[in-house]
Parts: C-alpha cells; structure tokens; sequence
C-alpha cells in the first residue's frame, strides 16, 4: 500500500506531515510506503531518513484545483497511491474539493465536508460553542480599520489578533492592536479575528471522528514549553476527563471526520475550560499519541479501509514529547533534484 | 488537629518527584518536605507531623511552626492539599 503525506515543513513552525508519517511507520500491522508530497524545496521532512520513500513538489492549492489535480494524477501513474492524508489547514478546503476526483482515480480519503470545516472556521467558532454548551473567549470579526474601534466597549486589553488561518498576536493597546491587523491583513487576508485575551494553562486534545459523530480516540496533553509563535515544544499526557468530554461534544455535533486538534485554556481566574480554536487535522505533537498508546493515524487508515475500528479506552498518563532543532545534511545533487525536478526518490 | 487531604491521583516518588496527573504538572520535594508530603497523604494529622519533625530534627517549635504554615499554603496554592 501507499500512503500519500503533506505537510513536511517540520520548521518551528511545524506541519504535522512527519509526525503523522512516524506514527504510521510505528505500526506493525501497516505495510506501507510513504509518499512525501511538499511545497517548499526545503521542507525539512524531504531530507529526513527513513521517513519517505519518495517526494513530490505539488501546487498550492490556492493556485488552482485543476493544476494541484493534474500533478497528483502524474504522481499518481508513477506511484499508485492508495491514500492521501492532508495534513495542513490551508490545503483542506481544496483536498475536500478534489475528493470525489481523488475517488475516481482510486486514492482514498478521509476528510471532513465543507461544511464541517466552515462549523469550526475561526470566524464562526464562538457561535458554534455557545449554541453546544461550550465556553469559547468572545470575539468580534474585522474586516477593516473601521472595526477596530469598536473593540474598547467589547474587552479590556490584552486582546489577540488573529489571522483566518493562522498567526495570532497579543496586543496590548489600540496601536498595537492596528499594527498586528495589518501583519496578519497583509498575509492572511480578512477577516481577522479580535479575540478576547484569557490568561491560564494551555492543553491541546488529538482525537479522531469516525464520522458518525463517535469519536475514535483522543489524547489530551498540557504544554510545558511554549516558543516565542505559541507552538508546543514540549508537552505531557494528562489525566483530565473534561478535555475528552467536550472533545466528544464536539466531535459528536459536527460528526466530525478525520484527525482534529482541539485547543483549550484553563483560565487561571475561574478554573473554567474555554475552547480556543479547532484544527481541521492531526497536530504537529501528534506522534505522542502512538506512544501513549492511541495510533490515531494509523486508525485513521483503517476507517480510510472502511475496517470498523473499536474506540480506544484510555491512554498512558505522563508520556511527554520535546521537539528539537536537528540539522539535515544534504549535497547539491539532491537540492538540485528536489528544485529542478520537483522530486527525489529514496528508495535504494 | 488540622487534618488535610491529598488528592488520590496525585504520585510522589522516593526521590521527592511529584506529579499531578490532572494538569500535567511536576513538583520537586526536597527530603523533608517528602516525609512531611508522605505523612499528610497517609492521613497524619499536623499534630502528628509536628511531632515527627521535632523528634527527628534539630528544630525549634516555633521554627518549624513558620515553615510548615509556608509549606501548606505552598501545597494548597498549587492544590496538592486542601484541608479537611
């Protein structure tokens, strides 16, 4: 079989393409080959050992359905994929478009539909929560200037500026505020999210839907390291069932299916749980979850199969991850390939 | 006679090592305030810890008076203990 990976930008920034490749290559009963698909020539994942048997550059897909769906099909006649995992935010939309074409040629998928992805969109998330129970910061949606100003009567500062996609910027004052707008304007577009600022202990859940509204599994995890982006490098496994609860609610309203990170904050006020945003797919930190003993990708592939997989029950309290900042050695042969060619190929 | 309750999930190791299970967080004990710990999660009453201490220490009353009440608000700050 082969499985089909994006998201290989294991940068600070990191995407959950290797991650999710590590977790596959972790089970025992999957005979797999990886198939690397990057955008950037120096995704780090590209030159890693033993993670790819092959890389493809493909198009962004905000270049076009139709150019991201002509390069799959060639790499597809080269490769035969038989499954494609998506793993960044900005290229679902697109995937979820391309799915039934996908079908077609015979690559499965395991995604959520458009509108699932719309339901936890950051512009709409507060709506969502408030109409399921969920407690979610406040927030007003910019779409220009103007919107600003109506930000003193909403919240008190701190607040965060937040891009649709990603990015987010704690500002302090109204100038700062107007700075951090036009920087996620300037990348990200509108609208952009002014969000109330909630101090207390961050915790991410890694889960998984069926599709059916059940939830496969999940893994709920504090982070003790947080960088300078906001990015966990550094978590442990934690014991809190409130995390998996309003996972499940989540999950189970939106018949969510596919990987999904859920974001929350404790609020070291009140001791109350408010969900800060959900991601449409596995996270970067998801290579925990094997290890603590929820194979999530891998349960994934077995839904992708249509095999019925039996919820997991529990996981090892107190397993933890630390990222770290490795250096690849690579010569110029290979560069060449990966950004003349679009390509490499591994296997020996 | 203070009494004080520690949560049931809550792990100490030998070398003082204490993890909180439900939040992820870790706390390092030194060796006295290990026993101290130990003692108040077997359900030792203050009474009793005072008594150990004193016994097994070169400690004034009042000394160790100002330290423990350190020690607990320290502990339940970080709700490793609440009284009972």
């Amino acid at each position: 079989m082969k499985i089909a990976v994006t998201g290989l930008n294991a940068t600070d920034n990191p995407g959950p393409g290797v991650p999710v490749i590590r977790c596959l290559k972790e089970a025992k009963d999957l005979n797999a080959e990886i198939i690397g698909l990057f955008y950037d020539s120096l995704d780090p994942g590209i030159y890693m050992e033993n993670i790819t048997s092959a890389c493809y550059m493909i198009p962004y897909p905000s270049g076009g359905l139709n150019e991201l769906y002509d390069r799959i099909r060639a790499i597809h006649e080269r490769e035969k994929i038989d499954i494609i995992i998506p793993t960044l935010d900005s290229e679902l939309y697109g995937f979820v478009k391309l799915e039934g074409k996908l079908n077609s040629l015979g690559i499965k998928t395991f995604l959520p539909t458009v509108e699932q992805l719309n339901i936890r969109a950051k512009d709409v998330l507060f709506r969502f929560c408030e109409s399921n129970g969920i407690k979610a910061p406040k927030n007003i949606l910019a779409n220009s200037l103007q919107d600003l100003y109506s930000i003193p009567k909403e919240f008190n500062y701190p607040v965060v500026v937040k891009g649709i996609f990603y990015d987010a910027h704690i500002a302090n004052n109204f100038e700062e505020v107007k700075n951090a707008f036009n920087k996620v304007r300037m990348k990200w577009g509108f609208p952009i999210i002014i969000q109330e600022f909630l101090r207390g202990d961050e915790f991410n859940v890694a889960a998984l839907g069926n599709g059916t509204g059940e939830m496969t599994g999940a893994v709920a995890m504090r982070k003790l390291y947080i960088t300078d982006k906001g990015k966990g490098w550094a978590g442990i496994t934690i014991d809190d069932n409130r995390f998996l609860e309003l996972s499940r609610i989540v999950i189970e309203k939106t018949k969510w299916r596919s990987g999904i990170e859920l974001e929350f904050i404790k609020s070291a006020e009140t001791g109350e749980y408010y969900l800060l945003e959900i991601n449409p797919r596995f996270p970067a930190w998801t290579y925990l979850a094997p290890v603590a003993g929820q194979n999530l990708p891998y349960a994934m592939i077995r839904l992708t199969l249509g095999e019925d997989v039996k919820p997991f029950s529990g996981y090892k309290i107190g397993t933890i991850f630390v990222r770290s900042s490795w250096d690849l050695i690579s010569d110029i042969k290979t560069f060449e390939k990966i950004t003349t060619f679009g390509e490499i190929e591994w296997r020996k | 006679m203070r009494k004080y309750i520690v949560p049931d999930t809550i792990a100490i190791s030998d070398s003082g090592f204490l993890f909180m299970p439900s939040t992820g967080e870790t706390f390092n004990l030194n060796k006295i305030g290990k026993e101290i710990f130990q003692m108040l999660q077997k359900g030792g009453t203050e009474e009793e810890v005072f008594k150990y201490i004193l016994d097994e220490y070169d400690i004034d009353k009042s000394s160790f008076e100002k330290d423990f009440s350190d020690f607990v608000a320290q502990l339940q700050k970080y709700t490793l203990i609440k009284e009972e």
